[in-house]
């Protein structure tokens, strides 16, 4: 009961706060409604039994990645004041889109009975994690290419940005 | 599992309250300058007034230590559980995390030997 | 009441298409990006809630969440540096005037 209480608060959060996102006049307040949502996505983490993912969520999406977001804008902030229209001519047909998207997808949703199973999560998932990160033989490889990933990133934003 | 996050709840709930409590004490008691005026409402009270806006053309170089913080705050979701393991994992998998950690200092170097991260 | 997951992926499908609604409307390039975050938190609550749902005592679903983090984050870095040079060059960052490649 508590479970579906909070799923739905923190539900009706995440989506209030992302259609404030894509509809706010002004991005600044935008960014805003986007750490919100980045917020209620940490309480659904919080419900799915991840905490770490629930920690991570709010230190790197609201931490790390609201800051560069609020950076790039007041680093662009010439737009902030023109008054162009907000969205580009076609908007309606994306929302029909959108919705109809949203709609198929529900419905093939509760189409599919999913094979779930009614076990806890142990004490020691973040552990088993950690292991099959490292495991050669599973996600060995990846691991590595994340890191080499995160160093292009770097690499590539820093000689993209800087003025000579 | 729900029950450990009641403290944070709780938590949540105390500085909710502090928040609209610290915006709903002056606007109950209507806390407000008698006779109100544009110095009363300066950012300062006292030294120079402020001049020009709030919103100025920011340098790069505050895009850039951000970037350099989102990298290495990545990195900490991988190397957390990789530490939790660290007791169960067998040599070679610890060098995974020593390599990982080794590239993204390495690239930590040379974003710094290129001058990037000297305040210009 | 237990909460079901197919609730958790209605709400993440609502969430992208929300997101995919940005991505497609929006005329401000860091909007759009806004868009693309949100559709990846989307893909991340699917990851996690079928990893909960389905198999809570193996790891795949976590550690496809850790790496969707690693990849946004070199998404939104980049992607936001290109925005910024692109500002510093044309002066704007409204999507139907970046058009130099346009046919």
């Amino acid at each position: 009961m508590t479970q579906l209480v909070l799923f739905v608060i923190f539900g009706a959060i995440t989506l209030a706060a992302a259609i404030a996102v894509v509809t706010a006049r002004n991005l600044f307040h935008a960014v805003l409604w986007l750490l919100l949502a980045f917020f209620g996505v940490a309480g659904l983490y919080v419900l799915l039994e991840a905490p770490f993912f629930a920690a991570a969520q709010l230190f790197i999406y609201m931490g790390a990645i609201g800051v560069l977001i609020i950076y790039a804008l007041m680093l662009t902030r010439g737009v902030m004041r023109q008054q162009v229209p907000l969205v580009n001519d076609q908007w309606a047909l994306v929302a029909v889109l959108a919705v109809a998207l949203l709609a198929v997808l529900s419905w093939l949703f509760l189409q599919h009975t999913w094979p779930t199973v009614d076990q806890a999560v142990g004490p020691d998932s973040l552990r088993t994690l950690g292991e099959a990160l490292v495991d050669p033989g599973r996600y060995g490889f990846p691991f590595e290419v994340a890191s080499v990933l995160l160093v292009m990133a770097l690499i590539g934003a820093v000689t993209i940005v800087r003025e000579r | 599992m729900l029950e450990q996050f009641t403290f944070v709840g709780f938590l949540f709930l105390v500085a909710l309250f502090l928040g609209l409590f610290m915006f709903g004490v002056p606007w109950l008691l209507r806390l407000r300058p008698r006779k109100s005026s544009s110095y009363k409402s300066d950012p300062y009270e006292c030294g120079l007034r402020p001049h020009g806006e709030a919103w100025v053309q920011f340098k790069a170089q505050y895009y850039i230590f951000a970037l350099v913080f989102l990298v290495f705050d990545v990195e900490a979701v991988f190397l957390f559980p990789w530490a939790l393991a660290y007791h169960h994992l067998a040599f070679y998998a610890v060098l995974e995390g020593v390599i990982f950690i080794l590239l993204l200092t390495a690239a930590l170097i040379y974003v710094w030997r290129k001058g990037a991260l000297e305040w210009m | 009441m237990m909460v079901q997951l197919e609730w958790y992926l209605i709400l993440a499908a609502a969430l992208f298409c929300v997101g995919l609604y940005g991505v497609l409307v929006r005329r401000n390039a860091v909007a759009i990006l806004m868009g693309i975050e949100l559709m990846l938190n989307a893909v991340n609550i699917n990851l996690l809630a079928f990893w909960r749902f389905t198999e809570p005592a193996a790891a795949t679903g976590q550690a496809f969440a850790a790496f969707v983090y690693a990849v946004a984050a070199a998404e939104v870095a980049v992607g936001l540096a290109l925005i910024v040079a692109i500002y510093r060059n044309r002066q704007t960052v409204d999507m139907d005037q970046i058009n130099l490649l346009k046919w």
